[in-house]
């Protein structure tokens, strides 16, 4: 089976992927407008400032949108149905994510809902991906019924 | 100021067949649309003196084919909605004195792939590295994403986005050349196979094989030609975002509001005055999009506005009257084919014919609501 795909990092991408290597969700803040952003570039989208610098995002964020995709890309076969999501940051910049720890059903997966960044090792880089914010987790009964 | 920008769609046609091509490579799909087209305008490739096409395979390769040696280049790629780009590109250089007469070519083995470029981005690039590791895999992975934000927000339920397609497979009915048309019920879309949750089968696109090519000159060289040209009163582009996930709205298209909004003050045209609509349709929900980013419907309604029954056979707001990407064909970058059922209606040649329509506006979508291009076309300069 094809293995995942892999990102390369670029220059202005590294700091992201390291931050992601130390389990750290770096993104920038223009210092300028005070806007937080995503993806990495070193200009300000909402202001043009290049005055910007790297910050560790809090890795809370809400589900904003996704699909569960039926038709895997390579690599992700066995994984298949799997959810393609977009998630909001608590800080305000969005981006796409996978979704651990919980079913890929609609039922599972409700817009809104809090979720928690973890880091998943691929390759030579660790991939942030995000699950469910609360303590327990999806899949495993409640607490009562496990006392039992 | 309204009025005609001067420059008018002078030759217009399609590959002989579109649908399942082995035959026929992308190169060559362009060169037979070309050869239709010229041939439409009562031309010959002599008469061409400006080439525009996407980067692949290219306006220099185009040319070269068909023995064009141009004065006038432009390789403008933007996904589906370049050839509505080409137009407006066109009409400013046929205004500049730049070109004379313009052939816009499309052709894409999107299905059979022969000799067509493979779809591949680099690990480094921006998609290669913050969405393909996710899984994408193409524009059902990716184009689909906002759906469910939009359903959550403004109320858009599963039986209404699967109406779509009910109602331009009654289009696709009336339309020989239609891959698809057999009627189809609600019930029939939400029973086919689940592609990428909250979509089915039926609310995607075709893939298949096919070109067409446009012949754009001014409005007084025209004249001399052998059809009726239609007139381009106003144009618009805009492009909003590289990757799906930096779409600043999921529930709105910027880049369908701005271009449509240009090329509506350009004509000085209001919805009232449009008498059929195009709207590119790689998945259900973007006729929804676009008809609130041209202001058809307001925000949230669009897709009632489908359900009740205004856009198909006997509505009063014709869309998508081939069939659409969902039912007619879809190559791969669908826009062209928009365009040529625009000028077939204005010209009174469709398949599916509504009425004496004066005013055809076109909607194109580039990427996954990374462009636009609108085209307001009339039968006459307004």
């Amino acid at each position: 089976m094809t293995a995942k795909p892999v990102p390369v990092p670029t220059p202005e991408t590294q700091p992201f992927w390291d931050g992601c290597a130390a389990g750290e969700l770096r993104i920038q803040r223009c210092a300028d407008c005070g806007r937080p952003y995503f993806y990495p570039r070193p200009v300000c989208p909402a202001c043009s400032s290049r005055n910007v610098a790297w910050f560790t995002a809090s890795g809370r964020a809400t589900l904003y949108s996704y699909v569960i995709n039926y038709r895997p890309a390579p690599g992700f076969e066995d994984a298949t149905p799997y959810a393609i999501a977009v998630v909001e940051l608590e800080e305000g910049p969005r981006m796409m994510t996978n979704i651990v720890g919980l079913p890929a059903t609609p039922e599972a997966l409700v817009l809104d809902m809090p979720l928690q960044v973890s880091f998943e090792r691929r390759g030579d880089v660790s991939l942030p991906v995000f699950g469910p914010a609360e303590a327990g987790r999806a899949g495993e009964a409640p607490a009562k019924d496990r006392a039992r | 100021m309204s009025g005609s920008t001067g420059v008018v769609i002078a030759g217009a046609a399609e590959t002989d067949q579109v649908g399942r091509l082995p035959g026929h490579s992308t190169l060559q799909l362009h060169v037979e649309g070309a050869l239709n087209a010229v041939a439409d305008a009562g031309l010959s490739l002599r008469d061409i003196d400006g080439i525009a096409t996407v980067p692949s395979p290219g306006p220099v390769q185009v040319a070269h084919a068909l023995g064009i040696t141009p004065d006038w280049i432009d390789g403008t790629g933007v996904g589906g909605t370049s050839f509505l780009l080409h137009v407006r590109h066109a009409v400013a250089a046929i205004r500049a004195g730049y070109a004379r007469t313009v052939l816009i070519t499309h052709g894409e083995s999107g299905r059979s792939r022969v000799g067509a470029a493979p779809f591949r981005f680099a690990a480094s690039s921006l998609p290669g590295q913050f969405e393909a590791p996710y899984g994408t895999f193409g524009p059902t992975t990716i184009f689909t994403i906002p759906a469910l934000r939009y359903m959550k927000d403004y109320g858009l339920t599963h039986e209404q986005l699967a109406y779509v397609a009910v109602a331009q497979r009654r289009w696709a009915a009336k339309n020989p050349r239609a891959a698809f048309r057999d009627p189809i019920t609600v019930e029939d879309v939400l029973a086919s196979r689940m592609v990428a949750y909250p979509f089915h089968l039926l609310e995607c696109c075709l893939v298949t094989d096919g070109g067409g090519a446009l012949v754009v000159a001014s409005a007084e060289r025209a004249a001399e030609f052998g059809k009726p040209a239609v007139h381009v009163l106003g144009t618009g582009e805009s492009s909003e975002t590289p990757m799906i996930s930096q779409m600043v709205d999921f529930t709105e298209s910027q880049a369908f509001r701005l271009a449509g909004q240009a090329a509506f003050a350009e004509a000085g045209i209001s919805v009232a005055d449009v008498d059929h609509l195009m709207i590119y349709d790689a998945f259900a929900h973007v006729p929804i999009y676009g008809l609130e980013a041209l202001g058809f419907a307001a925000k949230g309604e669009a897709g009632a506005f489908i359900a009740d029954g205004n856009t198909e056979p006997g509505g009063s707001l014709p869309l998508n009257t081939n069939g659409g990407g969902l039912s007619y064909t879809h190559t791969g970058m669908y826009g062209m084919f928009a365009i040529q059922e625009g000028v077939r209606q204005l010209r009174g040649e469709a398949a599916a014919q509504v009425g004496d329509p004066q005013i055809s506006v076109i909607l194109g979508n580039g990427g996954m609501f990374a462009t636009a291009g609108v085209l307001v076309l009339g039968r006459q300069p307004r």
